[in-house]
């Protein structure tokens, strides 16, 4: 990484490294027995890591002066690779906590961390932001510079934005099992922590938005502005909900500003919108670049994409009161939230038909690459889950499905149905496109000559496990 | 001029109800624009011809 940074780069990340650094001594010294200090030694020990990581590279040649003519692709590995190691953490605490659920005892040590509340958070906020986050700041450079083609408008910032971001992640994650959680569903690390991702979150959008500016296509494609909602309306809904006030500078503990039903409705505002604007609108930004282009056929409509995003976008916003049916919320206001989930359904469906109607004519590819058929099963599981959920948002069936396994069931059908398999997707067809030259995988995909003969005799349907696996007759009968 | 109650939640009723429908007429319109048809099949067109190097 620091061989792609210029002198003067490197000064200036050093500088910013030392600052950093003694933030984080200052935040251990006056924290002392808080657990606010724990996590400043955290910070200096990160702080110190990257100093020396950017040090023992300091003496490297430097790059070349102009690299305008090629994409900056270092962030988009690094956070690829950083998603997959979220990915094995995440979802091995997700097993852990599964097993919890099936039997208590099974927490193996009985210590505070080990609890199924302290674990849980582990959990969620390793998959959504360690695993999802990662995978979204990743895929969005890459598709913002393909895009737009020019190369992402600075050098430094994101890898400030990438490593700031999973600084944030590891405070979370670190806290959790500290006991440190303000105890709002998907927004529990504290104030500092929070104020962090303000800051590493501006630098994002500032970035986007300055890439953005320097394209050289005249039109801003419809993946761009399905990322933008996402860094735009996370900064948003993250700052709203994360006012509070803390005890004080040294104090992990803080209070919110919002008390009884307001704090819970601004609570589930922000909750919907995060399985809105982080879980959907980042990922659909994913798919309408990715899909199109590894079935090699443009999307379905352009004109419906615009359509259910501007949909998505301000309908979604009104959804999060059906979190609270049966609530001290008035009643009018429950219902809204529940109109507007079934509402939901028109520019959700529109956006899983366009990619399913992309496939439309491309079946034979869905059947030969593994990669597109991730992609495939993610639209589909799109559909259903949005579907789901605008049927669980209706009150009388909420009566039913809230506090069952009905609810986790939803979420991870949205998540490692949706979410995950367009990930992996994405992540399988950038892989050999970022670490090998291209022309390289186009040959090596085109090259078997068993393909290419079924491609020739399209009205051969053999399936494509027994062509892999037993050729021979297929072969001779060609 | 003091804001009441009653016409505070009939605002907060009501006021969601003709924006959004005011933004759904403009989206379909600038979606469905004859005008802007070239235009947006150019650009699901242009995602898929890339050489991966940036324009200059």
């Amino acid at each position: 990484m620091t061989s792609e940074l210029t002198t003067g780069q490197r000064q200036a990340a050093l500088i910013f490294l030392a600052v950093f650094a003694i933030g984080g001594l200052f935040l251990a010294a006056f924290g002392r027995a808080d657990p606010i200090a724990g996590h400043g030694w955290l910070v200096l020990v990160f702080a110190l890591l990257s100093l020396f990581g950017v040090l023992t590279r300091y003496y490297d040649p430097e790059p070349a002066a102009d690299r305008s003519g090629e994409y900056y692709d270092t962030p988009v590995k690094v956070g690829i690779i950083l998603a997959m190691i979220w990915a094995v953490i995440g979802m091995f605490v997700g097993d852990w906590v599964a097993w919890l659920l099936v039997n208590p005892n099974l927490t193996f040590v009985d210590e505070a961390w080990a609890s199924f509340g302290r674990l849980r958070p582990v959990h969620t906020t390793g998959v959504i932001f360690g695993f999802g986050g990662n995978a979204l700041i990743a895929t969005s450079f890459y598709v913002v510079q393909r895009t737009c083609r020019t190369r992402l408008a600075g050098h430094l910032s994101p890898l400030f934005v990438l490593w700031g971001y999973n600084l944030f992640c590891l405070l979370a994650v670190t806290g959790y099992l500290w006991g440190i959680n303000q105890s709002k569903e998907y927004a529990e690390p504290e104030w500092y922590a929070d104020l962090w991702l303000v800051i590493v979150w501006v630098a994002y959008l500032v970035l986007y938005l300055r890439t953005l500016a320097r394209r050289k296509e005249p039109h801003i494609y419809v993946s761009n502005w399905y990322y933008l909602a996402f860094i735009l309306v996370v900064a948003v809904l993250h700052i709203v909900n994360g006012l509070a006030l803390p005890l004080s500078w040294a104090s992990a503990k803080s209070y919110s500003l919002f008390s009884g039903v307001q704090d819970a409705m601004t609570q589930w505002w922000y909750g919907h919108n995060a399985v809105a604007f982080f879980l959907t609108s980042g990922f659909l930004g994913m798919m309408y670049y990715y899909l199109p282009k590894r079935a090699e056929r443009p999307i379905f409509s352009y004109r419906l994409s615009i359509i259910s995003f501007w949909g998505i976008t301000f309908f979604y916003m009104w959804a999060g009161s059906h979190h609270l049916h049966y609530t001290a919320l008035p009643h009018w206001v429950q219902t809204l939230g529940m109109t507007f989930s079934v509402m939901l359904l028109v520019p959700s469906w529109a956006s899983a038909g366009n990619a399913l109607l992309t496939l439309n004519g491309a079946w034979h590819r869905v059947r030969d690459d593994a990669t597109l058929r991730f992609m495939f099963v993610a639209a589909v599981f799109y559909g259903l889950s949005t579907f789901e959920g605008s049927f669980m948002a209706i009150r009388s069936v909420n009566a039913l499905s809230h506090y069952t396994d009905w609810t986790v069931g939803h979420v991870h059908a949205g998540a490692l149905g949706w979410v995950a398999m367009i990930t992996f997707g994405a992540i399988y067809a950038s892989v050999p496109w970022l670490w090998e030259t291209k022309d390289h995988v186009v040959a090596a995909s085109r090259r078997s000559p068993l393909l290419a003969r079924a491609r020739r005799h399209p009205h051969l349907r053999f399936r494509d496990v027994e062509l892999w696996h037993h050729p021979g007759p297929y072969v001779a009968h060609l | 001029m003091t804001i009441e109650h009653d016409f505070l939640v009939a605002f907060s009723k009501t006021f969601g109800l003709f924006y959004l429908i005011a933004l759904s007429i403009g989206v379909v319109i600038y979606a469905y624009l004859p005008r802007n048809k070239a235009r947006f099949d150019e650009a699901a067109r242009a995602i898929l011809d890339e050489g991966d190097r940036p324009c200059r």
